[in-house]
């Protein structure tokens, strides 16, 4: 990827900030003029990996254009935890239509904008996984395959969060749901269904898919601040961990986040016109044992009597991704 | 009031909304107490001067450290810097290397012409100084900072004590223990030579002191009988590094065996091979793992030639040969003579078996307790008679320059306050900032820079320093892989992984403040924290 190295030994380029970089080498975060595009006083649990990427990936979009951003939202926990009526915590035009239309509305937000001729102004549209995976695929495809100037952005906590912890087509095999329990032989979600919507986004050959973290907040700015310098259909996919649907501690939501890309089940990488361009390399590999083990939702594979088949089969998965993505540099 | 179809409220904004209300913990940002700053026997704030160093800001860098040792360039050569073996970055890659730093700050301030602050306002007390050793002159810095007239008894002709009549050139040369100690003279000090203090109660009542630190330190070798002919050669180590400082190198000859195994057994040898020796031989009665003397101190020694005789003593010595006895340790691991001996060529013996302290300067002081020949003192520094205060190799410590200058400053901030008639403060040290209190995934691997060490073949026939310094470069690479444990560098990983933007950034150099009408409680910023500078507190409910 084609990011300024800046070698900070005290600090690395991993820390939000450094008081020894100069200000524009810092991040968007790292600056009290930062939009604050979700402000405080929103209702996400402690801890929201959402709340957290959202404010990220806005931030840094409303940076790149200047303040010249409309976003339209899905249903789904962003929504309603931001804006119970009538307080709002969007500091920036937002709206909200319904849970599968999302892509659709942006799309005719900026066909608004285009007969307007305010090519300044561009949109952004963004959902949970419910939302992008299943609910409203049918208009994200069409948004993609039209090509339309929309940054559509994912935010994945791997369940529908918000109506009380349900499978979607992101949730992981083997995860707990409230409609997968943990019974019978097989228990959790299942293996080999669900959607890879990053590698769906791809096929579409649109000029710019990405996956990002909130374990990593220059990376995920720097794919933002990207995709914005891009006319067209763009997706990015942040994977933001959800505590309370996780059974995870709120202090963890980063820590899990990261332990999901060192292990490899959750590729970072980025795509142009169909094409892995670069993926962010795993500095320190953990097994995968290391990154369930921290979640009740998978709390039925450790225990007395380990299930060390599903958990070999995850290690799998992880395993492909990468070699798939090349997420670890061959032997130099 | 017109409103749209369906619209009966206004717009606000979801700050009406105090999440802080949910929160059962809340975050506190601390200081903790870096390992480093805790093993340094200096009482340096080791992390704070880096922190300076780190920006390239050196001269604030060497007066954060001065404000505890005024002696960083002497330190960056002789200190073992146990603090680098406490550093967590020990636990990443290497440990930071702060001694190197040390010495490049040092080395900038003596190049550049640095000079203390100024003294404080007179306090009109004065008080003696015996002894211009390291823990002397130490303590006579920091009085004299602190505002008192401060005068220095010093026995012998030059100051620096054991730092110049122990320690070797090649290990720290002389022009930079003399542009240190001078410092300490332009603050106002007066260093008074060749003035042996012949009973300390005398010198204090003649001279008006109002309080006396003692610091005569521990001239005097310690002997062991060895039957010896009466051409055979023996020195004590004391006399002989001693009589490096004089116009008379002494005359050791071509084989010189040093007995013992202390830091001054290795210095005596590698004095010895300098002074052209072709065998330096060190007899030691036991192994290298009970060795006394530091590892790197041995490696050196032996790259140099020095050889080593293991679980050997002396028998006898006469005029071109000694006979050394094999031992073998016990189970207790002592050393037992086995009846076994050796016969090896040597033309002087130098007996290095530590050294005594010279106490005839306190017979008579009331009160005054000596125990094992060296003097007791309190958790103060004080003796046992009321004003009179003792530090460095005279009371029961490790024997080292930096231990001695922390005696030092630990007594003259004791006698200032004893002199202001206040109770001894109890400082309150802060919790340590262990590793496990650090999330290092954020800190980049880097490894440690290696100071240059001079080539062998110079080593073996000069006085030159062994052990170069860093450059700017390499000494602020060094400076910035510190992890600034337990403190707060502004790094605004707090201030980012809010997900309640309820961290307020107060600008550089002021850190941050929690908003707690926001705060929920996560404790992502704590985990989150590099340094282990933010911890979580229950709420009282």
């Amino acid at each position: 990827m084609e990011q300024t190295v800046v070698k900070f030994y005290q600090t690395g380029t991993f820390t939000v900030g450094n008081r020894l970089l100069k200000p524009d080498q810092r991040s968007v975060q790292a600056n009290t003029e930062r939009n604050n595009s979700l402000n405080s006083g929103h209702r996400a649990c402690q801890g929201c990996g959402e709340a957290l990427g959202a404010r990220y990936a806005i931030d840094a979009a409303m940076k790149a254009t200047h303040g010249q951003l409309i976003a339209a939202n899905a249903t789904g926990c962003l929504e309603v935890f931001s804006t119970p009526y009538p307080e709002t915590s969007w500091q920036m035009p937002w709206i909200h239509s319904l849970f599968g239309n999302t892509a659709a509305v942006a799309t005719g937000i900026a066909a608004a904008m285009r007969v307007k001729g305010r090519s300044d102004v561009r949109v952004v549209a963004q959902g949970g996984d419910g939302g992008t995976t299943d609910i409203g695929f049918g208009c994200l495809s069409g948004m993609f395959e039209r090509n339309d100037d929309v940054l559509y952005i994912c935010y994945d906590n791997e369940a529908y969060m918000n109506t009380g912890v349900q499978r979607s087509s992101a949730t992981p095999p083997a995860a707990r749901t409230a409609t997968t329990m943990p019974v019978g032989p097989h228990p959790g979600n299942v293996f080999g269904q669900g959607k890879n919507m990053p590698q769906l986004a791809m096929a579409h050959e649109i000029p710019y898919v990405a996956t990002a973290t909130v374990a990593d907040l220059r990376d995920l700015e720097y794919k933002v601040t990207k995709a914005m310098s891009i006319r067209g259909a763009r997706y990015i996919h942040i994977f933001v961990p959800c505590p309370l649907g996780w059974g995870a501690a709120s202090h963890d939501t980063i820590r899990l986040a990261r332990l999901a890309t060192e292990s490899g089940i959750f590729p970072v990488f980025e795509a142009e016109r169909g094409e892995v361009t670069g993926s962010s390399k795993i500095r320190r590999r953990v097994p995968i044992e290391d990154y369930l083990k921290p979640q009740k939702r998978f709390a039925h594979l450790f225990g007395k009597d380990p299930d060390t088949v599903t958990i070999a089969r995850l290690q799998a998965m992880a395993d492909r991704n990468i070699r798939r993505y090349g997420l670890i540099d061959e032997e130099k | 009031m017109h409103k749209p179809f369906a619209i009966t409220l206004d717009v606000g904004s979801s700050l009406a909304n105090h999440t802080g209300s949910w929160r059962n913990a809340r975050p506190v940002y601390v200081d903790r107490l870096p390992p480093c700053n805790h093993q340094c026997p200096a009482g340096e704030n080791i992390q704070a001067w880096l922190f300076h160093a780190e920006s390239g800001d050196y001269e604030q860098a060497w007066r954060k450290l001065v404000e505890d040792n005024p002696f960083p360039a002497i330190m960056g050569r002789v200190c073992y810097h146990s603090c680098e073996g406490a550093c967590n970055r020990g636990k990443v890659d290497a440990p930071v290397g702060i001694n190197s730093v040390e010495h490049f700050l040092g080395d900038e301030a003596i190049s550049q012409g640095w000079k203390f602050a100024p003294p404080q306002a007179s306090t009109g007390k004065k008080v003696l100084v015996v002894g211009a050793g390291a823990s002397g002159l130490s303590a006579a810095y920091h009085l004299a900072c602190l505002g008192h007239q401060v005068t220095v008894q010093e026995a012998g002709p030059l100051p620096g004590g054991m730092m110049r009549f122990g320690i070797p050139k090649y290990r720290l040369p002389r022009q930079v223990l003399d542009a240190e100690v001078q410092r300490i003279v332009d603050l106002g000090v007066t260093i008074e030579y060749n003035t042996k203090v012949a009973n300390v109660l005398e010198s204090k009542q003649s001279g008006g002191f109002d309080a006396v630190f003692l610091a005569v330190g521990a001239h005097i070798a310690k002997r062991a009988y060895i039957p010896a002919g009466d051409s055979a050669k023996v020195l004590d180590a004391v006399s002989v590094l001693r009589s490096m400082e004089g116009e008379d190198q002494p005359m050791l000859g071509r084989r010189v065996v040093v007995y013992g195994g202390g830091n001054t057994a290795i210095d005596v040898a590698r004095t010895a091979k300098r002074l052209g020796a072709t065998e330096a031989i060190i007899v030691y009665r036991r192994t290298r793992e009970k060795m006394p003397a530091h590892d790197f101190e041995v490696e050196e020694a032996l790259q140099e030639g020095v050889m080593i005789k293991w679980l050997s003593t002396i028998k006898q010595a006469g005029e071109s040969s000694i006979t050394v006895e094999k031992m073998a340790l016990d189970e207790k691991g002592f050393p037992q003579p086995t009846g076994e001996f050796e016969t090896l060529e040597a033309d002087s013996v130098v007996l290095a078996l530590g050294q005594d302290v010279d106490l005839s300067l306190i017979e008579g002081v009331p009160g005054l307790t000596v125990d094992d020949g060296v003097v007791q003192v309190d958790n103060r520094m004080m003796t046992g008679h009321a004003g009179i205060f003792a530090g460095g190799d005279m009371v029961p410590a490790e024997r080292n320059v930096t231990v001695a200058i922390g005696h030092g400053k630990k007594a003259a901030r004791n006698i200032d306050a004893w002199l202001q008639g206040l109770e001894p403060v109890a400082t309150v040290k802060h919790e340590i900032a262990t590793f496990d209190k650090l999330n290092t995934w954020y800190y980049s691997d880097a490894p440690k820079t290696v100071r240059p060490v001079l080539d062998i073949i110079r080593r073996q026939s000069t006085f030159d320093e062994v052990q170069g310094g860093l450059d700017e470069t390499n000494a602020l690479f060094e400076a910035r892989r510190c992890l600034s444990c337990g403190n707060c560098f502004e790094c605004d990983n707090c201030y980012g992984v809010c997900p309640d933007n309820a961290v307020i950034k107060l600008g550089p150099g002021k850190g941050f403040d929690f908003n707690l009408d926001y705060c929920k409680g996560c404790g992502i910023c704590v985990a989150e924290c590099p340094c282990g500078a933010i911890k979580m507190v229950p709420e009282e409910i």
